[in-house]
């Protein structure tokens, strides 16, 4: 009889995580230039970060920055390390956590908006359905045949979300979102 | 002036003299200036791994940046290794590649691979340069990235039609990137606060590590100084050995899996921690859940964020450790508190009980050299000269470290984080061309050393008289260790059937070759290798079963740490529990 086989080890020590996860809107305003994207993403891939939504676009052209919103859910130690690591990448200039701001000013959450395309086709009652919810939901339509609609839809993450839900029994063919452009209520800036 | 000639004029601005590289297609532009000019020495390796790992020897034996120069392709994927061992042990090193020619880059063109993404994750920045106007800047800023903050790797990918190009340079100005700027200074409130926390300490002890030696020798001189007015007792981490003598009385000895029993413990008891450029990384901490429980944790570090990674600290402090400790000796020295000496005295008694269990004693032997005899010959031996040490990877690395006292800072070449086996003889070669008259020992093991052998041939051509001092077991001694621990005693691959003979290995590159395996004649072994003036592989064939204790078993808490004469096979083979096993 061979012994029993003894359970393999580790050469690691890894402690449980107890903390639940929160999920945080961070800015990071970074130079427009290739592989940035890239970079950061990388920062959050490498380590096994979640990213829930990312927005990029250049918003300075004179002093070539660029503008990065990214979704993440994480304990508040992961985020405080995402952001430690995201503000030591030479071509980060800030980072800043809108979701912590939000809650240090008293406001319950940073401002977000997001945009969306959705496409619903169908004929008969349905199609007069998606028209009507559309209307509750202020969507407008940007291209339309008699089998189909395509709406655009702004507003924060949950209205999307809801609409998109109501949508799928209507007919629902895509959708197409832009990820959550967010920045914190009040005059000062990021 | 062209691409090729900016990278020599960039060099030579930033203060190089030395570079270590490998020819290939894409750099011969390159190459082509080399040849013309005598301001930058060009070390020609054998493999572009060696390259990275003797500018990483280069640097850390210097305090300056080193740097590597390979071709695209293969030539840029061999640099991975260096490039992540020096980040993972903050080595200011800078890569430049060459690269396919711009229009054929993304065509699968011959030797091509997208170096910068490849080298993005492990560099501190990379840069592939599109435009020869672009690559004065780019020079610059990547010698300063490199040596600013915590130092690191940083690659720049020059394609071939960049090098020929012409352009436009400029000298550095003395300029700050606009997006990094690392905190130096320190908070002093924080650092004051600190001070308070350190003057009201019953048991203190200041745990450091590699960032004091980074810092640069100031940063030594001024730990030094902390400890002698403080009184307190010092631990360093494998990295940052000989910042504070090894000879000096209130040092302990390394911390962490296999640092000394009174280190552990002093570290696990005290009340107040210092961690001066040390990371909390896991071979230090053991447990986490049982890491120093009952102490406030002071964390001297200029990356932000190490702070809180692993272990949540009470007094951060960012900044440059020679800043730092510069003002802290400041307040030390205007504060009216002072630990009590009554409660220092009981302290120094504890570790006192501590240091009598002896706990890097070891069974000697009259037939067979024990490993940690040949490395305390080998240091009785050389401590009077001028001597560098760098190792592989494995338990003769951690006997180097045990049982080699260092006395200064940037003596000590070592793959920490990373644990790269080759690591030391190219970088005992990088060592030996910036101290051409030193000693310099790469202590070795059988199978480590093999994986970089290729580079004795650079050390003969240049007559670079490095000791390959190999302690022979014939296996993969930590390897086998780990096995006897954790898998039931199964060595799985750990022994090698067939090693070369070390002796005319040495030979057939042109070097010397000393065996020796009688413990009555290791000392006169030793001195032959000592005088002789060229390269030499030193095969010391050691006890082969010879485990590394003491050592903290995974899962496992500083305070329950398994020392030499408790090792029996019987408590190796169940020191690790079940659920220490099942971890990862």
């Amino acid at each position: 009889m061979s012994p029993k086989k003894k359970q393999a080890g580790s050469a690691y020590f890894i402690a449980k995580e107890t903390e639940l996860p929160r999920t945080h809107v961070l800015s990071v305003l970074v130079n427009n230039e290739p592989g940035v994207l890239a970079r950061v993403i990388g920062l959050f891939s490498g380590r096994g970060y979640n990213i829930e939504s990312l927005t990029v676009s250049e918003t300075s052209h004179e002093k070539h920055l660029s503008r990065i919103t990214i979704v993440s859910s994480g304990t508040a130690h992961v985020l405080e390390q995402i952001k430690k690591l995201l503000e030591r990448a030479v071509p980060v200039h800030r980072v800043t956590d809108l979701t912590l701001v939000a809650e240090e000013r008293g406001h319950e959450k940073p401002l977000e908006r997001e945009l969306a395309l959705v496409k619903v086709a169908g004929r008969g009652e349905d199609r007069v359905e998606a028209m009507r919810l559309a209307d509750a939901f202020r969507a407008q339509v940007i291209d339309a045949s008699i089998e189909h609609f395509t709406f655009e839809i702004t507003g924060r993450v949950s209205k999307i979300e809801q609409f998109i839900a109501i949508m799928e029994p209507l007919g629902l063919v895509e959708v197409c979102r832009t990820g959550v452009a967010a920045m914190n209520r009040g005059k000062e800036g990021m | 002036m062209t691409g090729a000639e900016m990278v020599l004029q960039a060099l030579v601005d930033n203060g190089v003299d030395t570079i270590f590289g490998y020819p290939g297609g894409a750099v011969l532009p390159i190459y082509d200036e080399i040849f013309q000019q005598d301001r930058v020495r060009h070390i020609l390796v054998r493999h572009e791994q060696g390259a990275g790992h003797a500018a990483e020897g280069y640097a850390r034996s210097t305090g300056r940046a080193g740097v590597m120069l390979v071709t695209s392709g293969p030539g840029a994927t061999n640099a991975v290794t260096p490039l992540q061992d020096a980040l993972m042990d903050s080595i200011p090193l800078v890569c430049i590649t060459g690269q396919v020619p711009t229009g054929l880059i993304g065509s699968d063109a011959f030797q091509e691979a997208d170096t910068v993404g490849i080298t993005r994750p492990c560099t501190k920045h990379n840069w592939l340069v599109s435009a020869v106007d672009e690559l004065p800047r780019i020079l610059h800023e990547a010698f300063y990235v490199a040596t600013h903050g915590r130092p690191g790797p940083v690659l720049i990918d020059i394609p071939k039609d960049v090098q020929f190009a012409s352009g436009t340079y400029y000298p550095p100005e003395h300029y700050e990137l606009k997006s990094y700027k690392p905190e130096v200074a320190g908070d002093e409130e924080a650092i004051a606060e600190a001070v308070r926390l350190m003057a009201g300490a019953k048991k203190p002890v200041l745990y450091t590590g590699g960032g004091v030696i980074n810092s640069g020798p100031q940063a030594s001189q001024l730990l030094r100084k902390l400890v002698g007015e403080t009184g307190f007792p010092i631990t360093s981490t494998l990295m940052g050995l000989g910042a504070y003598p090894a000879s000096g009385e209130n040092w302990l000895g390394m911390l962490g899996m296999h640092g000394t029993y009174e280190a552990n413990l002093a570290m696990h008891d005290c009340d107040v921690m210092v961690c001066v450029g040390a990371r909390f990384d896991d071979r230090i901490t053991g447990r986490l859940d049982a890491f120093s429980p009952h102490s406030k944790k002071i964390h001297i570090d200029i990356d932000p964020s190490s702070i809180n990674k692993n272990v949540r600290v009470d007094v951060p402090i960012i900044g440059d450790i020679a800043r730092v400790l510069e003002t802290m000796l400041k307040l030390w020295a205007a504060s009216e508190a002072k630990p009590d000496q009554q409660d220092m005295a009981k302290w120094w008694a504890q570790i006192d009980r501590w240091r009598g269990r002896q706990s890097l004693s070891y069974r000697r032997s009259k037939d067979v050299i024990m490993p940690q005899y040949a490395i305390e010959r080998l240091y009785a031996l050389t401590r009077e000269r001028n001597t560098f040490i760098t190792t592989e990877v494995g338990q003769h690395q951690m006997w180097a470290a045990q049982f080699f006292g260092f006395e200064e800072p940037n003596r000590w070449m070592t793959s920490g984080g990373l644990g790269t086996m080759g690591y030391g003889l190219p970088a005992a070669f990088g060592v030996q061309i910036a101290h051409p008259d030193a000693l310099v020992i790469d202590i070795a093991g059988d199978a480590s050393v093999l994986m970089t052998i290729q580079e004795m041939s650079a050390a003969v051509q240049y007559n670079a008289p490095i000791k390959i001092f190999i302690l022979n077991n014939q296996y993969m001694g930590m390897v086998r260790q780990w096995q006897q621990l954790l898998h039931g005693n199964r060595l799985s691959h750990s022994y090698t059937e067939s090693l070369p003979d070390f002796v005319k290995l040495a030979e057939a590159y042109g070097g010397v070759g000393i065996r020796c395996d009688k413990p009555d004649e290791l000392d006169d072994a030793i001195q032959r290798m000592i005088d002789t003036d060229a390269p030499v592989i030193f095969d010391c064939r050691v006890a082969n079963l010879a485990n590394c204790f003491p050592m903290i078993p995974s899962g496992k808490a500083h305070n329950e740490m398994l020392l030499p004469d408790e090792a029996t096979d019987e408590a190796v083979s169940t020191a690790i529990d079940e659920k220490g096993k099942s971890l990862v």
